[in-house]
């Protein structure tokens, strides 16, 4: 393999005057050669792997809901404003399930967002190092907690203290499990805001206290935006958890196909309508189980959008500190 | 001054406009001494008798245990470029960062000794004088350019909003003038509204000089500003600096000999946290009057 012959390296020959501390020029050994096709091989194929996952996913996705494009036109699931594809006379509109979803992720974020950065802020910015170690793992195991727990909390313990302030709330509600969801992806938004926040250079704010800045005035005029792109990200990662989020609204929502914005009624969500038509034993090739596939299409669309307004919003404002 | 047109850039230090919102620099404890107008100090060797801006007195800082200034006794001279030069490690960036307080930014830091600020003679590293007061008054640039991410003209508006500007042609008004001080006006009047990052380093730079004085300070602390940016940019900055002296005493930290050489009126050379020497440019670098000045200005260590 050593097809270059060490005379063209033209340094071993001067041998004499070399420095003893340097290693010889020589050609890359085989062995070399062949241990880094083995590395870049092996980390190919890690990055294909979870490609071909993905795209795994979307093939199954698309041809179980194929069938069901048959039965239903595109234009009937978009506009249709009754979801019932468990009835004797089957309605497939799709919009009461999207606008349960984006309803119960509204109130989530409408928690997460403001909460989750003020505390990433505040960690960041205003704590001292010590309690920060304690807070951060603290509020990280929010997320820890199995959502199947959140759900009967909502039920259970969120929507009767609702119920105490608004007496016309029904017990199945959208506002409860989006409140408890919001506090679910705190973590989501602080942790990472924390990350993005804490990267940006003393320099900057530096720059803003030498112009007579406070600490608070810094770390919204100068700190938040310099690190907008990581919180961006925070964001865009808690709408894709929120809108996938499933046991807490299909507990605490009611399961009913609502076409409403008010968190106030009850409604399904396109996972909680999954994981609810899953439960029920329905035979494959079936109308009702194709249903499924349709509303997870939907859902990956939506995921979708939202992941690209994210690399979006990351690629504009990025910084080059 | 309250109806400063764009045109008329003069910075007087020594009389504030009510309504560029300068916090008072002390607790409401201590009151304002009389202005001492009529203060002058023996000019260094040939150089005409100058105001005296700022006197170091004994003042020593320590980073925790670890001191990093020892007994310094310097003056600055109003409307003077004073450079401070040394090898790294002298304590000349600890001194400049003493003169606007950044180091309380940090824990277990200690100023001892005294900073007093002319013409009123307040001592500006005592603990009764509020450090967000004085960076309202003495403004910083960084040895790299730190433009905050925003617009242009939201760069250069930012002190001036802290300071409780809002009305809104006054604002134009201020934010032209001090992009025009800053000699960057010609290139970015056209771009207000783009980002400061978009801006060559250079630029930045300027941006970054024309933030400083917008707010007029009565004392402009430069970092190294040029040691990220290349002959060209480092020169219009230098150009720049020795015609911000007719406005506002400036103290520099510089690496760069040669520029301390060409651009400053007096300057102090450091080492291991002391003065060694002060005085005229042309003296330190022409007539020093103890080897460790004359090896280092020489180039024989440092």
């Amino acid at each position: 393999m050593s097809a270059v012959p060490s005379s063209t390296t033209g340094v071993g020959h001067d041998g004499g005057n070399r420095p003893a501390a340097l290693p010889a020029l020589r050609p890359r050994s085989a062995v070399h050669r062949v241990i880094e096709w083995f590395v870049e091989a092996g980390l190919l194929a890690a990055a294909a792997f979870s490609v071909f996952i993905t795209a795994g996913i979307v093939y199954v996705l698309v041809t179980e809901s194929v069938p069901f494009f048959r039965h239903v036109s595109i234009v009937e699931f978009l506009t249709d404003r009754m979801w019932t594809p468990m009835f004797a006379e089957p309605r497939h509109g799709i919009m009461p399930l999207v606008a349960g979803t984006l309803t119960t992720t509204a109130v989530a974020l409408l928690v997460a967002m403001p909460v989750g950065t003020l505390v990433a802020i505040w960690l960041s910015e205003f704590a001292p190092a010590r309690l920060r170690e304690i807070v951060k793992p603290a509020m990280e195991l929010l997320a820890a907690v199995p959502t199947v727990i959140y759900g009967y909390f909502a039920v259970d313990f969120v929507t009767p203290l609702l119920q105490q302030a608004i007496p016309s709330l029904p017990t199945f509600n959208m506002l409860g499990p989006g409140l408890v969801m919001g506090v679910m992806i705190i973590p989501y938004v602080s942790s990472l805001s924390e990350d993005a926040i804490r990267a940006v250079p003393m320099l900057l704010r530096e720059g803003s206290y030498a112009m007579g800045a406070g600490r608070f005035t810094t770390a919204v005029r100068v700190v938040y935006p310099s690190a907008f792109s990581g919180i961006a990200a925070a964001y865009v990662l808690a709408i894709s958890r929120a809108v996938g989020e499933t046991m807490i609204v299909a507990i605490a929502a009611g399961q009913q196909p609502n076409l409403t914005f008010n968190p106030l009624d009850p409604a399904a969500t396109i996972t909680a309508f999954i994981v609810q038509v899953s439960l029920g034993d329905l035979p494959h090739g079936e109308i009702g189980y194709q249903s499924i596939f349709a509303a997870g299409v939907t859902l990956f669309v939506m995921t979708l959008g939202f992941n690209i307004i994210g690399a979006y919003l990351r690629r504009r404002y990025r910084q080059a500190y | 001054m309250v109806n400063r047109v764009a045109t008329s850039t003069i910075l007087t230090p020594h009389r504030h406009p009510p309504h560029a919102g300068h916090t008072p620099l002390t607790t409401p404890k201590t009151t304002w001494p009389q202005p001492d107008e009529t203060r002058q100090d023996e000019a260094p060797r040939g150089a005409a008798p100058r105001r005296i801006k700022a006197e170091v007195q004994d003042l020593s800082f320590y980073y925790g245990t670890v001191g990093a200034l020892h007994g310094v006794n310097l003056s600055f001279h109003e409307h003077a470029i004073t450079a401070l030069i040394g090898p790294s490690g002298c304590g000349k960036t600890t001194l400049l960062r003493c003169f606007n307080r950044m180091h309380d930014l940090y824990p277990n830091t200690r100023y001892e000794g005294r900073i007093m600020l002319h013409p009123h003679a307040i001592n500006i590293v005592s603990r009764d004088v509020d450090p967000i007061g004085l960076r309202m008054r003495i403004s910083m640039v960084f040895q790299k350019p730190n433009p905050f991410p925003k617009s242009i003209y939201e760069n250069v508006a930012y002190g001036l909003r802290l300071r409780g500007v809002r009305s809104r042609s006054e604002m134009d008004a201020r934010v032209e003038a001090a992009l025009k001080d800053a000699a960057l006006w010609n290139e970015v009047k056209d771009r207000l509204k783009k980002p400061g990052f978009d801006l060559s380093g250079g630029q930045q730079q300027r941006l970054c000089i024309a933030r400083a004085l917008a707010i007029e300070p009565e004392v402009l602390l430069l970092d190294e500003p040029t040691s990220a940016l290349d002959p060209i940019a480092t020169a219009r900055i230098e150009e720049l600096v020795v015609e911000l002296k007719q406005r506002v005493t400036v103290i520099i930290v510089t690496h760069n000999m040669q520029q301390a050489a060409r651009i400053s009126d007096y300057t102090a050379f450091m080492y291991l946290g002391k003065l060694v020497e002060f005085g005229t440019a042309a003296d330190i670098f022409q007539n020093p009057k103890t080897k460790e000045t004359e090896d280092y200005v020489t180039g024989r260590f440092g």
